[in-house]
């Protein structure tokens, strides 16, 4: 036994260290993951008999008008989530500095990525307000109307959304600034010698060394756009008339619904929101997989 | 550096920075900052409307002592506690593990297992929701800390593993071989050689996934129902519900809710953004 262990110990001692962890995973995320694949074919309340449907719950879903609407939602969130980028590079390069109190600046900046998305969520309700948010006096003061913002089907999304960006612009800053924290100053030097400056400057020499962070906000960001439920959750509950709801959002309130839980209606709903996913996902892996055989 | 320092421009853009610095603040913060100035207001501010007046009363005390006494967000915050501080410890424990063999060992199977960890970490919440829930069910955990942490655990075991794996990867594989060579055993080595100079990782991921944890909602409302066991994300979103409103208090919640990460944050800020931005800086 002893020597068994000591002739083979390189062999066995990953898998000893691998299995709790590999245990665990398997048993809360792969094994849940074929499940929702599987519930997606049944009819389903959470509690009494499965009924197989087949792809059922596929076909109701191309013709719900509901599934729409949240899935153009998910693209509105994508595309305007990204916004964070550029906006976190800006709030970088203006807080690049070496003035007095600086990190405390940065430390400020950063703080709404650390407080909780509940509470961002009600923050902006408050601001959102139609009668007393701070929004709506400023629009008054100035001579336009109040919008009541989260009960407009029109604005409701964009509002929303706005009210993510916040913390998501944080959260790239804080790459940028790590990521400018990095950049070999020699280079910079040498770029100034050849007249480069400004915006020049930013394209040619500051971004192309800002790729790495780049690249992390992109993955953030876009799983942050595509994760999106809390602040719809606490800012609207879907509304007004479901026109705010995204997929993650959807899926959890036909599940849970109050008119009884439909299972297998919401697995069906995770599984197309899960296959968009899979292409960032697969995307991000292939990258990683290249960075690994290029070591 | 880029930009320029600003030590190095004319007077004027030096001036006009310094004054644009704590305006931009200012504005950045405006709407934490609308927050804490209503939490201090009185009923009676609310209710004539008087949001943005200067307050006839600061009810700083009243309004704080108030949630704690009319409500149960103690509870709440105890609650959050109790799911937060076991994750943060059962996490980082799988993940030292899985991160250490993944680092040091060559198998046919390494990059595979590797990629599942990272990829579980990025899907969405609700493919795992409906069969999650069931399993804590099952397990007669739901409406429990418990269910909610051991979820908590395994799923962050993906994001802690790839921290991990990528940090132990860049210490000098020297002091292994060395140790192999005097014959120590590989759970010695792991124990002794390599576990002291994970500090700064554990250090890191400790304060991250605290903040991740205590400000998750998703899973709090699905793994929990009612104030003795809900954290205080979905005890805000319940305190929303009744206060409506009572805008004092819901904002004096918010800022209750907002503490901790936000001490942690502050407390631990350099391990931290080191854990957030790790591969923003190749």
């Amino acid at each position: 036994m002893q020597d068994f262990w000591k002739q083979n110990q390189q062999k066995i001692a990953p898998w000893l260290f691998l299995a709790p962890g590999i245990i665990m995973f398997l048993l809360y995320v792969i094994y849940p993951i074929i499940g929702s694949f599987q519930i997606s074919f049944y009819d389903w309340d959470g509690l009494g008999q499965k009924e197989w449907v087949g792809v059922n719950n596929y076909i109701e879903l191309m013709d719900d008008e509901a599934f729409y609407t949240s899935l153009k939602n998910n693209v509105i969130w994508l595309v305007l989530y990204m916004l964070a980028i550029p906006a976190g590079l800006f709030v970088a390069l203006f807080l690049n500095q070496t003035v007095f109190g600086i990190r405390l600046y940065k430390s400020l900046f950063f703080f709404p990525f650390v407080i909780s998305q509940v509470v961002v969520g009600l923050v902006f309700s408050w601001f959102y307000d139609p009668s007393n948010g701070l929004m709506n006096i400023a629009l008054e003061a100035i001579g336009f109307d109040a919008i009541p913002v989260l009960a407009d089907e029109r604005y409701v999304t964009y509002g929303i959304i706005a009210a993510g960006l916040w913390p998501q612009t944080a959260y790239c800053m804080i790459l940028y600034l790590t990521g400018l924290n990095a950049i070999d100053p020699e280079q910079i030097e040498a770029a100034r010698l050849d007249n480069a400056k400004g915006w020049r400057m930013l394209w040619y020499v500051i971004l192309p060394q800002l790729r790495p962070a780049t690249f992390i906000a992109m993955v953030v960001t876009v799983i942050g756009a595509l994760r999106s439920f809390d602040l719809i959750s606490i800012m609207t509950d879907g509304g007004p008339w479901g026109s705010s709801r995204v997929l993650a959002f959807y899926m959890y309130e036909q599940a849970f619904s109050e008119y009884g839980f439909r299972m297998g209606y919401g697995a069906a709903i995770a599984v197309v929101l899960f296959l968009i996913m899979m292409v960032y996902i697969t995307f991000f892996l292939y990258k990683m997989y290249r960075d690994e055989r290029g070591q | 550096m880029f930009p320029t320092p600003i030590e190095k421009t004319s007077r004027l853009t030096q001036v006009f920075y310094k004054v644009a610095l704590p305006l931009a603040l200012i504005l950045w913060l405006l709407p934490l900052i609308a927050v804490a100035l209503t939490s201090i207001r009185s009923a009676g501010d609310i209710n004539s409307g008087n949001y943005w007046g200067w307050p006839t009363s600061f009810n700083l005390v009243e309004n704080y002592t108030a949630i704690f006494r009319n409500t149960p967000i103690g509870q709440y915050m105890l609650n959050s506690f109790k799911v937060t501080i076991p994750t943060v410890i059962g996490a980082v424990a799988l993940s030292c593990m899985t991160g250490f063999a993944l680092a040091v060992y060559r198998f046919r199977l390494n990059l595979l297992v590797f990629f599942m960890f990272v990829a579980g970490n990025f899907v969405p919440f609700q493919i795992l929701m409906v069969p999650v829930r069931d399993l804590t069910l099952q397990l007669n955990l739901y409406n429990s800390w418990q269910g909610l942490a051991l979820f908590h655990i395994a799923f962050q075991t993906g994001f802690c593993t790839l921290f991990m794996r990528n940090f132990i990867k860049a210490l000098p594989v020297e002091l292994i071989e060395a140790a192999r060579v005097e014959g120590v055993s590989e759970i010695k080595i792991f124990w002794y050689v390599v576990l002291p100079l994970m500090r700064p990782a554990i250090a890191a991921l400790s304060v991250l996934i605290f903040t991740f944890i205590w400000n998750d909602y998703f899973w709090a409302t699905v793994l929990t129902q009612g104030a003795e066991s809900q954290p205080i994300t979905a005890g805000l979103y319940s305190l929303n519900g009744q206060w409506v409103s009572a805008w004092h208090l819901v904002s004096a919640g918010s800022i209750v809710a907002a503490v901790p990460p936000v001490a942690m944050f502050f407390l631990m800020q350099k391990h931290f953004i080191a854990g957030l931005t790790l591969g923003a800086v190749k």
